[in-house]
């Protein structure tokens, strides 16, 4: 069990490091030139193809043939999926209820505005008004 | 028709009204846990309730309960001797119409477990995509132990529930909040991780896809989702102190959209306007729990929404 955990763990890695380097490169790469460029050196050719197969079987690599060599790109670039990442988080795409649950739900700017004032006055050590009834000596405790 | 097709139908056609009045009450934010049970309940009651009342208002003979009754209609029907090919005029017509209300029942039954089983398969989605991203592109930090990071300016917290969950925060967060608040999100977020919140809610989100335009499935949604993070907000405070837990609300709330992705529309009609100002009220201004006996008498009327429409499913009438 422990041999599975480490192996996948490690395939995890590997998936990560070879996303880096994809990610840093203006072209496509080949396996081998994608090997080159990995921190790790010593890796055996299959296993860098092994991973960007299942890369490209997940979407998250392109596969591409120039003459007789695979070549692989990122299928989007990082920030564009930091930005998807995001965008879920705040509830602006895919689905907006039950997938994620979020610390504080986004709100409207009327709603942001409100809550910044009732930060400030709990700042000065007095809440007066800013929020429905949360006025108090704001030490709730 | 049966009288317990009657009773079925009122009881059905009462969950609405009752739906809006529970969302709309104070109380249940003092002890937010039952509350939610009683909603678990009204959902369920309602649906078998209008499942029950279509089928029994679609069987003829209910001696053997309503569920019995369309059982055997449906079986007559299918070895074809409900002697519909003699009747005629008024006869006829009732008959049809039985039939209309047994099929009716059949397609909302069949339905509310589709929504369920959809929503379970979006949601599955949704969350294998989020975990397959964040192990290419978040990492751990020490300000945050037990959680990942994510690079960016926008100020979030989140977690991604399940079997393999992630509890995940944003550099805008991370920079925003002191290191108590930060603990406070942790711990607030470890709880619902912790009591799979999610599933919770998971059956109000079936519903609201499903009745989007019924403004009682919004309520009922925005009320329990409310009631969640309050529970959570609950459990987070038995390690640390409300203030944090309430500033670290305020700030993130009132960031929100600042720094958004570029694309991000406006926070869309604010359907969780209120709920970080209600949270903070309560975290501040801590309201007495209810009394035990007030407790006892939700847990009671829980299990009497389900055990009354289930009784006339079941039992002869």
């Amino acid at each position: 069990m422990l041999g599975t955990v480490t192996i996948v763990n490690r395939l995890g890695e590997l998936e990560r490091a070879i996303m880096d380097v994809l990610w840093e490169s203006q072209d496509p790469l080949t396996v081998r030139q994608v090997s080159g460029n990995l921190i790790e050196r010593d890796l055996a050719h299959t296993t860098v193809m092994t991973v960007l197969d299942r890369l490209a079987k997940k979407g998250l690599a392109r596969r591409g043939r120039d003459g007789r060599a695979w070549q692989y790109r990122a299928a989007e670039t990082r920030e564009a999926y930091v930005t998807e990442l995001m965008l879920n988080a705040l509830e602006q795409t895919g689905d907006r209820h039950a997938a994620l649950a979020r610390f504080a739900r986004s709100v409207s700017e009327t709603e942001a505005a409100a809550l910044r004032r009732a930060l400030e006055s709990l700042g000065r050590g007095a809440v007066r008004g800013g929020i429905q009834g949360a006025a108090g000596d704001g030490t709730g405790e | 028709m049966s009288a317990a097709a009657l009773v079925l139908a009122v009881f059905a056609a009462a969950c609405v009204p009752a739906g809006s009045a529970l969302a709309a009450a104070r109380w249940p934010r003092r002890s937010p846990a039952v509350t939610i049970v009683l909603w678990q309940a009204l959902g369920l009651g309602w649906c078998l309730a209008a499942v029950g009342a279509l089928a029994g208002f679609g069987t003829a003979d209910a001696r053997s309960g309503v569920a019995g009754g369309a059982l055997d209609q449906i079986s007559r029907l299918l070895d074809g001797s409900s002697a519909a090919s003699g009747t005629r005029g008024l006869l006829a017509g009732i008959l049809a119409l039985r039939l209309l209300a047994l099929a009716a029942s059949l397609v909302l039954l069949l339905l509310l477990c589709w929504l369920l089983a959809a929503a379970f398969a979006v949601v599955l989605r949704a969350r294998r995509r989020q975990r397959m991203l964040l192990s290419l592109l978040a990492h751990g930090d020490p300000k945050v132990p037990g959680a990942l990071v994510v690079d960016h300016p926008a100020a979030t917290a989140y977690c991604v529930p399940g079997l393999r969950s992630r509890i995940v925060i944003s550099a805008g967060a991370l920079d925003l909040l002191d290191q108590d608040e930060l603990a406070a999100v942790l711990a607030h977020e470890r709880a619902h991780v912790r009591e799979r919140h999610d599933l919770v809610l998971l059956p109000f989100t079936a519903l609201l896809r499903a009745f989007r335009w019924s403004a009682v499935a919004r309520e009922a949604h925005a009320a329990v989702a409310l009631l969640v993070e309050m529970l959570a907000d609950d459990h987070a405070l038995r390690h640390r102190p409300a203030r944090e837990l309430a500033t670290a609300l305020l700030r993130v709330g009132a960031a929100g959209g600042a720094q958004a992705p570029v694309g991000a529309l406006a926070a869309a009609a604010g359907d969780a306007d209120g709920q970080v100002a209600a949270r903070v009220s309560r975290l501040l201004r801590p309201v007495p729990r209810l009394p035990v006996a007030a407790v006892a008498l939700i847990a009671v009327t829980a299990v009497a929404m389900v055990a009354v429409p289930g009784a006339f499913l079941a039992l002869p009438f």
